[in-house]
């Protein structure tokens, strides 16, 4: 048994997030580590497993807080009178409407009114998704479970689109710049959801890491200052990031279409 | 002094593993401060371009991370998923 030096300095950390963080698989979860993946409950139906984790439920919270929102934003335009000046809810709705409309529109140019509601709903999903971390949840796209579809929905659109426009050429460019070429282009095409998951992924993992680090190891010392790395994790990096994955997204679906 | 075990050794490795992983960042902090560094020059040749000059910095300092976001993939997976049991 490894009972020496490593097994006591288990010992001595283990309500640190350090033992959550060198001994953490799926079954032996502590409550302490708060930046991993936690399971809250399972039930079995037939031989399947199927488990509840703290990914569901964040999305769950974020997709209920959007489907409020759109609600009662629809609610508002319906009834509100042409004449009156819009309200807070109205003016805030209208400036990410304008904002998403103008940044597809500069990249898409004519194709813009068919991507438009994706890319507009990509964006608010992924925005509320990165900092939900401010709000003491673990944030839904620290999980590869999560920006894994979101690249593969990126994937179809483009295959899809690129068959649509381009017919036959869509699969001979593949061959186009020398025959030899094409299992280099073929991994360039299957590499393109993998790196915008990946990418999403990546980024705000670190930053929940870094934040379950910081609030775990250096507890006693953790009192006001760890908000100024809120910002820069979440808001910031959550800004940066939402905003990447959609204008990745649009340039790869103009790279097949054209403008 | 207790012996190690395999098990112990596998543990032991991979965290040190994760840590050379993490070199993997070395490469996008020049490439990204590459693209800051152009495009603040850009910016003082032409101030009128700054909003699209920002956009296209932003767009190629997140093509460039995705290498080290592939070392810290790399790291997180030796560190909490333990391929090596």
């Amino acid at each position: 048994m490894g009972n020496g030096i490593v097994g006591a300095s288990f010992h001595f950390m283990n309500t640190s997030a350090f033992a959550t963080l060198l001994e953490t698989t799926s079954d032996e979860q502590e409550s302490s580590g708060s930046f991993m993946i936690q399971l809250l409950k399972e039930f079995k139906i037939g031989n399947t497993t199927l488990h509840i984790t703290t990914t569901h439920v964040c999305l769950a919270i974020v997709t209920i807080v959007l489907m409020i929102f759109a609600l009662v934003v629809n609610h508002k335009v319906k009834t509100t009178n042409e004449d009156e000046p819009p309200g807070v809810l109205l003016n805030i709705a209208e400036i990410i409407v304008e904002a998403v409309d103008n940044m597809v529109q500069g990249i898409m140019g004519t194709n813009a009114n068919k991507f438009v509601n994706y890319i507009g709903t990509l964006f608010m999903f992924v925005l509320l998704c990165n900092i939900s971390g401010l709000f003491g949840l673990r944030p839904p796209t620290a999980d590869y479970g999560i920006t894994l579809p979101l690249g593969v929905i990126t994937f179809c659109l483009i295959q899809y689109n690129g068959m649509k426009v381009n017919k036959v050429n869509h699969f001979t460019d593949l061959f186009k710049p020398i025959w030899f070429l094409f299992p280099i282009n073929l991994i360039g095409e299957f590499a393109v959801p993998l790196s915008l998951s990946l990418r999403l992924f990546g980024n705000v993992m670190s930053g929940t890491v870094l934040m379950g680090l910081i609030y775990g190891l250096l507890r006693p010392f953790s009192v006001a200052w760890p908000s100024v790395l809120h910002i820069y994790f979440d808001i910031f990096s959550g800004c940066i990031q939402a905003y990447v994955i959609c204008m990745l997204t649009m340039v790869y679906i103009t790279d097949k279409i054209g403008d | 002094m207790n012996q190690v075990t395999g098990q112990d050794f596998i543990n032991a490795m991979s965290a040190v593993g994760a840590g050379i992983a993490m070199i993997a960042g070395v490469g996008p902090g020049i490439g990204q401060g590459y693209a800051a560094g152009a495009a603040a020059a850009a910016v003082g040749r032409n101030p009128g371009a700054k909003s699209d000059i920002t956009s296209t910095m932003l767009l190629g300092q997140a093509v460039a991370e995705t290498t080290g976001l592939y070392g810290f993939a790399v790291a997180i997976i030796l560190m909490f998923v333990k391929p090596f049991k």
